[in-house]
């Protein structure tokens, strides 16, 4: 058997390590899922090929977070080996290795944001990010999508990319107001520099297999032809898998598998998704056998003919609603972006944070630069109820002359403003510090 | 002492070996009419030269299976497939006649849906319809659960005499493999069956007690009685055997080591790492089937002795064609074997001749015969350096999933070449420089093969999983699937499978300390229900014999 398209797989289930015995990250996650792709007989199928992961450095994650206190002491190996694994998969596809890749790594990432004090929603690093500037720093910059699938909302990939028109963020997730992490609503589009490509689709619960194509086929891919990003990556969550223990969606096997043939994915990390028995096993298969162009038909759940996971009618409408009203903040993207900086040097976001893992609240204020020339500099202020405060400055990666210059001043500026750690990010040479008082 | 046989594609080759010395050796021309008779002509040879019927064990490495299934002398086979959901395999492409029955088990084993009673009677039509004289049945996840390849055994028992279940092949997940395993198994059964015949009867008649075993592609040998059970274990054995030779042959070290087996067409390569072969990751492949048939990896490289030696465009080339004999030998062509002779690195037969074609050759690419022939030597040594160092890179990404292993990072790092073969000893030096490592040449490499098998020991390998949800603990390999309690710990699940694998040892005639039975895999899974619900646990445990030798021959005594 030959694969169509030439697929990298980083399986790496890291079968000794658990954020506790019985947590669901935990070793047995992906042990189904092994079991059922090995059966398949996926290592033998022509054009699919298997990688270990790397290790993501303290520079790999320094370029995507401020840690606090630091990378060194934040992140154990089990983060940097899952976050290696999507760098690998970066590497396989932008090195020509093969056609697609998917990281089968875990712990996930998606909740974790600019700054970090510990683990949030299981996530301490962000996987993607981390992969992602790798690759940019590595291959040169490029126009990405990323589409995540996963249940909850992003808002760690969110909160990364929230000012960055090079990377368009589209979340599928359940609606905010009824699961973790409560975020996602339509009306956050990002920004002043990128307002607009931050697309966040929250959908009902009970949404199902019509439900999710329905805003595949009439938001997202409207939006990536129109985007034209040189790489889609997909966020490939698989709780709204209609037996995930934790989200209250209808999802299934060949949904998941059908969403990603029609997306057409260059590289696709897994998420969340804690079904480890009944969906995993399957949701995986489908993705894998997708990605590969191999025929996904016979993948299915032991379960599945029970047929209770057609979605309700008044969900099909609620998801008809929300597609038009997400279309039409797309289409009308540059007005509202003008309007909102109109007149404006600096835009401020105000958030607080819940690490649910770790316990902290944080408290933080964004301050965006609006620049002409640029998506200009970004400064985040933070402190949490643990005593810990910090200053971190961004210079996006295609800063103007300008942004920089004003990004390394700031920096200076900040060491005397009393935060423990005040950090520097220039993406655009490649540069990471951070000073402590 | 224990006699052993290795068939090959032309030679037959045995030796006669008693606490680790050599008494006897023969090598003979296989005769392609009657391989049974090639066998026990050799035996004989054997038994005649060494004066003694005192034999304690046989062991032989054959090609009975091999070439049946190479040249298509197989039974028709039958199979029965319960494919469950998932991908679909060309299936139909894998056996005579392909019936597929529904219902499945899932990854855990438990039963998803059951079998169809009627459908069930359908196939039987259509197979005692069919040619087919032989029976495969092969379940998706049968390993985990057999349930569905017994009861389907069992409605078919009366009509057929060879019928194989996938589930006692081997432990290993993967479908297709499983169904291609079983597939060769039924196909060679009769044939396999009518040469233990032969066997057994020859050796009643002579009166020869010595318990046969017959030699593995893993460098193991299992019993007659399992061989005819599982007669595609014996498949292949022909690498294994020279592999097991070479091993018995080397220095007694543990090093990492690679080891090369120069013939006139090709060079076998092969690793030992902490004094155990490596193996193929999943198992052989034969006639264009993928098995799950364990085997000691090995690599073909299409430069030999005898390797045609030509000028492409003034570029150099060795191989991989085999014209014949090397000029020094009455050949035609210029090898590899010529550019030794006229090094003066070994002998040849007509060495005047074999200087003049060298000599011609050089003179036509503007070359001093001394160029042409270090070139060569040099080019050939570079291609099996090449090939060394692109195996270790594969061998060295294998996939790894704990996090330990990936941070321990253990590559293979080969300290020294053991190389076998006719031009070995010449090629030495060259050798050593090329990879820069010592270069041994072991003795009587001549009948190394059938010394590989008369000392290869039998294994065992067994893939264990304890399910305390389900209660049950399974040895697909033994057949072994048994109730425990949910208080059965890693430790308990370790001590079973170890002394399992012991018992397997003693049946085959092993003391204790020869078994060595160790844990080569062991993981224990939290299995929680649901969210915070209650906990169980899922043991895997991958216990085998210490692959390797019943003893070392002794290099001083003989
Ligand atoms: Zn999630
Ligand atoms: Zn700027």
């Amino acid at each position: 058997m030959k694969a169509a398209n030439r697929l990298g797989l980083i399986l790496f289930p890291a079968f000794d390590w658990a954020i506790s015995p019985t947590h669901p990250e935990r070793e047995e996650r992906l042990l189904y899922t092994q079991d059922q792709l090995l059966e398949e007989g996926i290592e033998d199928i022509e054009g699919v090929e298997f990688f270990n992961p790397g290790i993501a450095s303290d520079r790999d994650i320094n370029r995507v977070h401020f840690c606090y206190p630091g990378a060194e002491s934040l992140v154990t190996e089990s983060h940097r080996i899952a976050a290696g694994g999507v760098m690998r998969a970066f590497d396989a596809v932008l090195s020509g290795e093969t056609d697609k890749s998917f990281a089968l790594v875990r712990p996930p990432g998606h909740h974790a944001q600019r700054v970090v004090y510990g683990d949030r929603g299981f996530c301490i690093v962000n996987i993607e990010a981390v992969g992602l500037e790798y690759a940019r720093q590595k291959y040169g910059d490029m126009r990405v999508a990323i589409v995540d699938t996963d249940c909850h909302h992003g808002d760690g990939t969110e909160d990364i990319y929230w000012n960055d028109p090079d990377t368009l963020y589209i979340s599928f997730h359940q609606d905010g107001r009824t699961l973790y992490p409560g975020t996602g609503p339509v009306e956050d589009l990002g920004g002043p520099g990128a307002y607009g490509y931050n697309v966040n689709i929250p959908l009902p619960p009970h949404t199902g297999d019509a439900g999710f194509l329905y805003v595949l086929e009439n938001v997202v891919m409207p939006i990536l032809d129109e985007y034209k990003p040189a790489l889609i990556i997909n966020s490939a969550g698989q709780d709204n898998h209609y037996t995930d223990p934790l989200t209250n969606m209808n999802f299934s096997a060949q949904g998941y598998a059908a969403l990603n043939e029609r997306l057409n994915p260059d590289i696709a990390v897994l998420e969340g998704g804690y079904s480890i028995q009944g969906a995993l096993p399957y949701v995986n298969t489908g993705i894998v056998l997708a990605m590969a162009g191999l025929d996904y038909s016979g993948v299915c759940e032991p379960d599945y003919h029970l047929g209770k996971w057609t979605q309700p009618e008044q969900v099909t409408r609620q998801v008809q609603q929300i597609a038009r009203h997400v279309i039409a903040l797309w289409q009308s993207r540059e007005e509202l972006s003008a309007r909102v900086i109109a007149g404006l040097e600096t835009v401020t976001r105000r958030r607080r944070v819940y690490y649910d893992t770790a316990g902290i609240m944080e408290y933080q204020v964004q301050e965006f630069n609006v620049c002409h020339a640029c998506p200009g500099i970004s400064t985040v202020r933070s402190k949490n109820d643990r005593g810990a405060s910090m200053i971190g400055v961004t210079i996006p990666r295609n800063a103007c002359h300008a942004c920089r210059e004003e990004g390394y001043r700031r920096f200076e500026v900040m060491k005397g403003q009393g935060a423990k750690k005040i950090y520097l990010q220039d993406r655009s040479q490649d540069e990471y510090f951070v000073s402590s008082s | 002492m224990i006699l052993g046989i290795d068939m090959g594609g032309t030679h037959i080759d045995g030796a006669a070996i008693e606490k680790g010395v050599l008494l006897a050796s023969v090598k003979h021309q296989v005769n392609r009419d009657d391989y049974f008779l090639s066998i026990w002509q050799c035996l004989e040879e054997l038994i005649y030269q060494t004066g003694r019927r005192d034999i304690t064990r046989i062991h032989l490495s054959t090609t009975i299976c091999t070439n049946a299934i190479v040249e298509g002398q197989v039974s028709e086979v039958g199979l029965v497939l319960q494919t469950g959901p998932g991908l679909k395999w060309p299936f139909e492409r894998m056996g005579d006649t392909v019936v597929y029955l529904s219902g499945s088990v899932d990854h855990r084993g438990k039963v998803v849906r059951d079998l169809d009673m009627e459908e069930l009677r359908r196939a039987r039509g259509r197979l005692l319809a069919s040619q087919a004289g032989a029976l495969s049945v092969v379940c998706k996840f049968s390993t985990r659960n057999p349930v569905f390849e017994q009861r389907i055994r069992d409605y078919f028992e009366d009509s057929y005499d060879d019928i194989t279940m996938g589930h006692t092949l081997s432990g290993k997940l993967n479908f297709p493999r499983r169904v291609q395993t079983a597939y060769l198994n039924a196909a060679v059964s009769r044939t396999f069956r009518l040469f233990a015949g032969h066997m057994r009867e020859a050796l009643e008649r002579e009166g020869i007690r010595a318990p046969v075993f017959v030699l593995k592609a893993d460098g193991g040998t299992i019993d007659f009685t399992s061989a005819l059970r599982k007669p595609v274990e014996t498949i292949l054995s022909g690498p294994a055997a020279s592999f097991m030779g070479m091993h018995a042959l080397s220095e007694a070290d543990r090093s990492d080591r690679v080891l090369l087996d120069i013939g006139g067409t090709t060079t076998d390569l092969f690793f030992l790492v902490d004094g155990v072969p490596v193996f193929e990751p999943l198992g052989i492949e034969i006639d264009g089937r993928k098995t799950l048939v364990r085997a000691i990896f090995s690599q073909s490289v299409g430069i030999g002795g005898d390797s045609r030696v030509f000028f492409d465009n003034g570029k150099l080339q060795i191989g991989p064609r085999r014209l014949g004999f090397a000029v020094a030998f009455g050949g035609d062509a210029v090898t590899p074997t010529d550019a030794l002779v006229y090094l003066n690195k070994m002998e040849g037969k007509y060495p005047g001749k074999s200087r003049r074609a060298l000599e011609a050759l050089a003179s036509e690419n503007d070359l001093s015969a001394g160029q042409l022939a270090d070139l060569i030597v040099t080019r050939m040594c570079g291609r099996i350096r090449e090939e060394i160092d692109r195996i270790l890179q594969r061998l060295n990404a294998s996939p790894v999933y704990t996090i330990e292993e990936l941070l321990r990072d253990r590559m293979i790092r080969p300290r020294a070449v053991e190389v076998i073969g006719g031009p070995a000893k010449a090629l030495a030096g060259y050798l050593e420089k090329a990879l820069s490592m010592p270069v041994f040449c072991p003795a009587h490499h001549a009948i190394a093969n059938a010394i590989g098998a008369a000392l290869a020991k039998p294994t065992v390998e067994v893939h264990m999983i304890a399910d305390t949800e389900r209660k049950t603990v399974s040895i697909p390999e033994l057949g072994i699937y048994q109730p425990i309690d949910r208080q059965y710990t890693q430790k308990r699940a370790e001590q079973f499978a170890l002394s399992e694998v012991r018992k397997a040892g003693a049946s085959l005639g092993l003391t204790e300390a020869q078994t060595e039975p160790e844990i080569v895999e062991s993981s224990c899974f939290n299995m929680v229900q649901g969210y915070g619900g209650g906990m169980e646990k899922n043991i895997r445990v991958k216990a085998q014999i210490r692959p390797g030798l019943l003893y070392k021959l002794e290099r001083d005594e003989v």
